[in-house]
């Protein structure tokens, strides 16, 4: 069972020549604004300008592609779940009612519900560009440097760095575990039931939990030995120094979240409403 | 033991750790046949990883983890639950650091304390801040969240109670007892 994981792709792009800083803090202003706005306006250019960023970085779609699928998948049920959870949503935060027609009791459908679920949905497809961008276009230990950077102190910075590298390592420790258990007899798969199963699971998640525990010992012993964590400050292999490019990518950065903000909230409303 | 909260060991414990919550949250989660909820044994592990390492490792250990598991699996981070997630961490860890497990001694007190702070803990965490921070960050329907949070709230505590309380209890056994030298 090959499974995918999203990690950084070498290319030259733009995008990858920024540093890994400005990429962190545009990211995050970027989550902001997609997080605090329902602004439908505000969330259209966020996406039109996102997509823009996506073909600048020449990170291929088919890349990323199974990440996509699953996060499709994901936004249908979702919006499933919230009109049987929630059907009148729309009509409550726009407080007018089109009626376009009507399945049964409460559950008819309306454009103000159908324009709500639109906006939710397009508040992920501002997000899932930018973090899916920041996880291919930066490496690894530079994001560790950049979160010392901008100001997280350097040793929850390494342990980021730290469960960035393992992640790989247990994931085959993980995979190994679970096919000798499986060679012995214990089946994981849903033809077992399911108090049988989280036995089973069990099994598992032991040897991983404990062999990860004497993982720790030893990296930390290497670590101590290495005198870690005997200074206030540290260097970083991977740091790129800050250029015109990345000034400038700031500033637009924060004259986008500033303007969003101001055209979301300039009315007391979170929400764009059109009927009205 | 250093004095200092961040020692090296704390450091490694939050890397390794964050590690292992994402393989287990991506990997061993169980299915339980109702929709969208599974069995998350990735919990139990925080619980047991709080409770050795205390607040700072456990709380960091939910926010690192949980927010590199959606990001590198999910490609989207579900913020309003990673916050949720190192809220557990922090909270049964500062509860249960006076479990002191590392004393090897895991009698039905200890079990009963594990458990009344891990489902007190979790409760709030789930029940409440979880719907909360669902409808204050994504305007998501009241009713849908709340529900949301009650299914996952329980399942995860009926998983720390099974699954953590078994890795508590070996956790425990694996420390040389604090009261295993008799004097002849």
């Amino acid at each position: 069972m090959a499974v995918e994981m999203l990690s950084y792709i070498e290319r030259e792009s733009p995008v990858h020549r920024l540093s890994g800083v400005t990429k962190l803090v545009i990211f995050m202003m970027w989550s902001t604004a997609a997080m605090l706005t329902y602004d439908t306006r505000v969330l259209l250019f966020l996406f039109a300008a996102s997509i823009a960023i996506f073909i600048v970085s020449k990170v291929k779609l088919r890349d990323i592609a199974f990440v996509l699928i699953f996060i499709l998948i994901f936004l249908l049920l979702n919006n499933i779940a919230i009109y049987i959870f929630s059907p009148q949503e729309g009509v409550n935060i726009y407080g007018t009612s089109h009626v376009l027609f009507d399945i049964a009791g409460r559950y008819n459908v309306t454009i103000e519900q159908l324009f709500y679920q639109f906006n939710i949905t397009l508040k992920y497809f501002v997000v899932i560009p930018a973090a899916l961008l920041f996880i291919v276009t930066t490496h690894p230990s530079e994001f560790a440097a950049s979160l010392n950077r901008m100001g997280v102190n350097y040793k929850i910075a390494y342990s980021v760095s730290l469960a960035l590298r393992y992640i790989p390592d247990i994931q085959r420790d993980f995979r190994m575990i679970a096919q000798s258990q499986q060679a012995r007899g214990i089946d994981l798969s849903r033809n077992e039931k399911l108090v049988k199963r989280v036995k089973n699971a069990a099994a598992i998640i032991m040897p991983l939990i404990f062999s990860s525990l004497e993982r720790i010992e030893t990296i930390s012993n290497a670590m101590e030995l290495r005198g870690f964590g005997k200074k206030k400050k540290r260097t970083w292999y991977s740091t790129k120094a800050f250029r015109h490019a990345d000034y400038l990518t700031l500033f637009i950065g924060l004259a986008i979240l500033v303007v969003s903000l101001y055209i979301t909230f300039h009315d007391g409303d979170r929400f764009y409403n059109p009927f009205c | 033991m250093e004095k200092n909260s961040l020692s090296i060991k704390t450091i490694v414990a939050i890397g390794i750790g964050a590690a292992v919550f994402v393989i287990l949250g991506r990997f061993a989660s169980i299915p339980t046949g109702i929709p969208n909820t599974t069995i998350e044994t990735s919990y139990a592990f925080l619980a047991l990883m709080a409770t050795i390492f205390g607040p700072i490792a456990g709380g960091l250990i939910g926010l690192i983890g949980h927010a590199l598991k959606d990001a590198v699996f999910y490609g989207a981070i579900w913020w309003s639950w990673v916050i949720v997630s190192a809220f557990v961490g922090l909270f049964i860890g500062l509860f249960a650091k006076r479990l002191n497990v590392e004393s090897g001694i895991a009698g039905s007190r200890q079990i009963v304390t594990f458990n009344i702070v891990q489902a007190a803990v979790q409760a709030v965490g789930w029940f409440l801040l979880a719907p909360i921070l669902d409808v204050a960050i994504y305007a998501e329907p009241a009713n849908k969240v709340y529900l949301q949070g009650i299914v996952a709230g329980l399942s995860n505590i009926v998983t720390v109670g099974v699954i953590g309380t078994i890795l508590y209890v070996y956790y425990a056994k694996t420390r040389s007892q604090s009261d295993s030298l008799a004097k002849e």
